[in-house]
């Protein structure tokens, strides 16, 4: 299928070096690209591809330390090398650009309305006041409720999603000719992530501009684009169709993309197997404001009245979405944050356990965070990491046997002995959550909670961590409860499926029902918005 | 709005009281008293002294005194400038402290804010270095080197200015304690500025900014410099609670009238009251700047609102 529309903008051998102390790194090295008017082009990569170091290399945007040369064409007019006067006529008008991060993208300071008017004033001329119509107009058109009053909110009276939609009109506010989305919904629920690209999708059909939607995200892409570029390591390996992309994949490297969505299926514990953690009637509150001469407090009830048993073996999946309340009763369950209802673990009632008496269970009931970057101290040593949990638990062990523990647990968790010398940045994100896991395994606990323990991870590592974690509950008989937003990861990882929202339980079965036959209108929409492959 | 400062004026009632008790018992555990002096009085006139100052009273009777008339706004006598109340001495010299006190604080402000937007633009350039340096001098060379050293270069050697007192109060005569007291406080601006401008041009919303093509003007004027100044604010007022009450060692060294002296003098001499009526000058001060200020970060930032 040869594609007959007119390339407006022509990366030719476009790289981009970081200076940095340990001498020159190439993030970008020497790629091509072509962008058809009116298509939507997918760059596909996992982090460290280069994919977004490159749009940023060609709308002047690196970090101080980066560099980039050769060539990007937009309509014949060369932009690498061109003075920043000459960029800025660019982009904000032809090229416009959205990224991942609608938390910070928008200045707090100012209101929506201002940061929209800002490009048009700039671009256009004329003023602020004169502006204002048309960002009436542009917030409608992205789906903003009510834009005469929201038009003078701050980016913090807003949700994720709505501040997307505000870049999106800022995008938008020029008429512009491609469009750049770095990983537009990464950072936002699935349900919004949906509507953000059905949104994005509609915009390019009424005004026809290209889109160049940078991702990670398979799932995405499939919907989407029209083209894909796969990335790896600052090349492109592949480009075609996204249906050559899908079914034909060529190059080594998309075949294992495609194939590390997470597979396979966890069976059910026997009917028999006994329940070894309950929390029945779960409540969480989270006291608000208030103080010496503060206004009275306010009540959010985070969990409301949840129950749930989990059988020796078993790992339960808790969905949700942000706000939903699923990481706030994992750590009820643990004990962690101040509660109501029953607790019991095993034989024993621990509904009143406080701080000390829960301490000696804590080692069988263990917790790993989402965050692998920020749960490890960076100035600990590995080692010294994953051994913590033994002084306290098991104070008898000499040095020696710390040591011989540290070992086995590395080694379980697939890493080399050696690492327990080593910092934990001197590792991957992948890497630093098998640490997080040797952290809690050593110990032999009986329980893992688990908050989104692949959330932060590439698809291709998420799908090993997976293995991981399947292969070490085998082997120690562990239950897991399995708190993710991402339903491809539950599926592969539970044997029962708990949906939550708004600090309910919305629906839960075995992982096939609520798969196959979801009942709930929630639970069917959050399927159709996950786009699993 | 209203409420928030109401509501902070009076919480500053019972932070006033527990400034007051502790200062004034500290003040009293403190060995000696304000008429023991070199040669000791005959005890006969230091029992009148104690007596006539009710010092002959037992502490918590004195104190209960000294919080019912502090309340109506007598701070005592002084027990060494005897001629004059508590309120008088300060009344006399505040606005001195003050005026002088206002000069340094615009001066250490605007000259630090522009020498720290300088050195964060030019992060890492030999400029940014020598700012940074002059700065770190600027907050470890102590005042009682920088007056001095000042005079001799400005006052005796060259004898561009007068060496000291208030005279007419001209920028002449005001321009060395000035620079004096203003250069430290300039100092620290000027870091904070450094630092919290470097991480605002860092922000993802300048990112923003430049991906929407605007100049580097409106990007670091409207959307960084904004940012970066609310560490400064804060900063504000502890800086200005301090600027505008004095300080005592540049008001020695220039001679100049105004309430800084108090604080030592009346420590040294245990002049109980001169040293309470300072303290809750300070004590006013800091809770009224650290008030303006909150509601000043609140103009700056839509996200802290007070209501």
């Amino acid at each position: 299928m040869t594609d007959k529309r007119e390339t407006i903008l022509a990366v030719r051998d476009l790289k981009v070096t970081f200076t940095t102390p340990d001498g020159d790194v190439q993030a970008v090295k020497g790629i091509d690209l072509d962008i058809k008017a009116g298509e939507t082009l997918a760059v596909v990569g996992e982090s460290g591809s280069g994919k977004s170091q490159t749009m940023m290399g060609i709308m002047g945007l690196l970090a101080k330390n980066g560099k980039v040369t050769g060539s990007a064409k937009y309509r014949g007019q060369e932009l690498i090398g061109l003075p920043m006067k000459g960029l800025n006529t660019v982009r904000g008008a032809k090229i416009t650009m959205i990224f991942q991060e609608p938390m910070t993208s928008l200045d707090p300071l100012y209101t929506i309305g201002r940061q929209i008017a800002e490009p048009i004033v700039h671009h256009r001329g004329g003023s602020f006041k004169q502006a204002r119509a048309r960002v009436l107009e542009l917030l409608e058109l992205v789906g903003i409720p009510d834009p005469a009053r929201r038009i003078d909110s701050y980016p913090h009276e807003m949700s994720g999603g709505q501040r997307q939609r505000v870049m999106i009109a800022m995008a938008l506010a020029n008429d512009p000719d491609i469009l750049i989305a770095d990983e537009p919904t990464t950072a936002l629920d699935v349900t919004i992530q949906a509507q953000i690209l059905d949104l994005l999708n509609k915009l390019q059909a009424k005004f026809g501009m290209a889109v160049v939607l940078i991702t990670h995200d398979l799932g995405i892409v499939k919907h989407f684009a029209s083209r894909v570029a796969v990335m790896r390591r600052g090349e492109v390996v592949e480009t075609g169709s996204t249906a050559d992309i899908f079914e034909r994949p060529q190059a080594d490297y998309t075949k294992m993309l495609l194939a590390a969505e997470p597979h396979g299926r966890k069976l059910s514990p026997a009917d028999t197997a006994p329940i070894i953690l309950e929390g029945a009637n779960v409540a969480v509150d989270y006291v608000t404001g208030g103080g010496l001469f503060g206004s009275s407090a306010g009540v959010f009830r985070a969990v409301d009245g949840v129950s749930i048993r989990l059988k020796e073996g078993q790992t339960i999946g808790i969905v949700g979405e942000s706000g939903s309340g699923k990481s706030t009763l994992g750590r009820a369950l643990l004990r962690l944050v101040p509660s109501s209802g029953r607790y019991q673990f095993g034989a024993t009632n621990i509904s009143d356990f406080g701080r000390s008496a829960m301490r000696p269970l804590r080692r069988q009931l263990q917790l790993v965070f989402q965050d692998p970057y920020g749960s490890l101290s960076p100035r600990q040593t590995v080692g010294e990491i994953i051994t913590e949990g033994l002084y306290v638990h098991e104070p008898q062990l000499s040095r020696a046997d710390r040591d011989k523990r540290a070992i086995e647990a590395l080694k379980e968790v697939g890493l080399d002995p050696a690492a327990r010398n080593r910092y934990p940045h001197e590792f991957s994100g992948g890497q630093r959550q098998r640490i997080a896991i040797a952290r809690a395994i050593i110990l032999k606990p009986r329980v893992v909670i688990l908050d989104e323990p692949t959330s932060a991870l590439d698809r291709s590592v998420q799908g090993q961590v997976i293995d991981l974690l399947r292969t070490l509950q085998k082997a120690h008989g562990l239950s897991y409860i399995f708190i993710s937003h991402d339903l491809s990861v539950i599926k592969a990882m539970s044997d029962y499926v708990v949906v939550m929202k708004n600090g309910k339980i919305v629906e839960e079965g075995e992982t096939d029902a609520i798969f196959e036959s979801p009942r709930e209108t929630y639970t069917k929409t959050l399927m159709s918005a996950a786009f699993t492959a | 709005m209203i409420s928030f400062v109401l509501r902070r004026l009076a919480s500053a009632v019972p932070t006033l009281f527990i400034v007051v008790t502790i200062s004034f018992f500290l003040m009293r555990f403190a060995p000696g008293g304000p008429f023991n002096l070199e040669r000791p009085l005959p005890p006969q006139t230091m029992a009148n002294l104690m007596a006539t100052y009710h010092l002959d009273q037992p502490l918590w009777n004195q104190y209960v005194a000294y919080i019912g008339n502090a309340v109506t706004g007598d701070f005592g006598p002084s027990y060494i400038y005897k001629d004059n109340t508590v309120a008088e001495l300060i009344g006399k010299g505040l606005p001195y402290s003050m005026e002088l006190g206002f000069y340094a604080l615009m001066l250490a402000l605007i000259g630090g804010v522009l020498t720290g937007t300088i050195a964060a633009l030019r992060q890492n350039s030999a400029l940014d270095f020598a700012i940074m340096s002059i700065s770190t001098i600027g907050v470890t060379v102590p005042n009682f080197v920088v007056g001095p050293v000042l005079t001799l270069i400005f006052a005796i050697t060259l004898a561009w200015v007068p060496a000291g007192s208030w005279g007419d109060g001209s920028l002449r005569f005001l321009i060395l304690p000035m620079i004096a007291l203003a250069l430290p406080q300039l100092a620290v601006f000027a870091r904070l500025t450094r630092g919290s401008m470097i991480e605002a041009l860092h922000t993802d919303h300048i990112r923003t900014a430049r991906a929407y093509g605007l100049p580097a003007r409106t990007v670091v004027i409207t959307h960084a410099m904004r940012a970066a100044m609310l560490p400064v604010v804060s900063y504000l007022a502890p800086c200005a609670a301090a600027l505008l009450t004095g300080s005592a060692v540049v008001e020695t060294i220039f001679t100049i009238p105004g309430v800084g002296r108090y604080f030592v003098l009346g420590a040294i001499n245990r002049d109980y009251t001169l040293v309470m009526g300072t303290v809750v000058l300070v004590a006013i001060f800091v809770i009224v700047f650290n008030l303006l200020v909150d509601i000043l970060y609140g103009l700056l930032d839509p996200r802290v609102r007070h209501d």
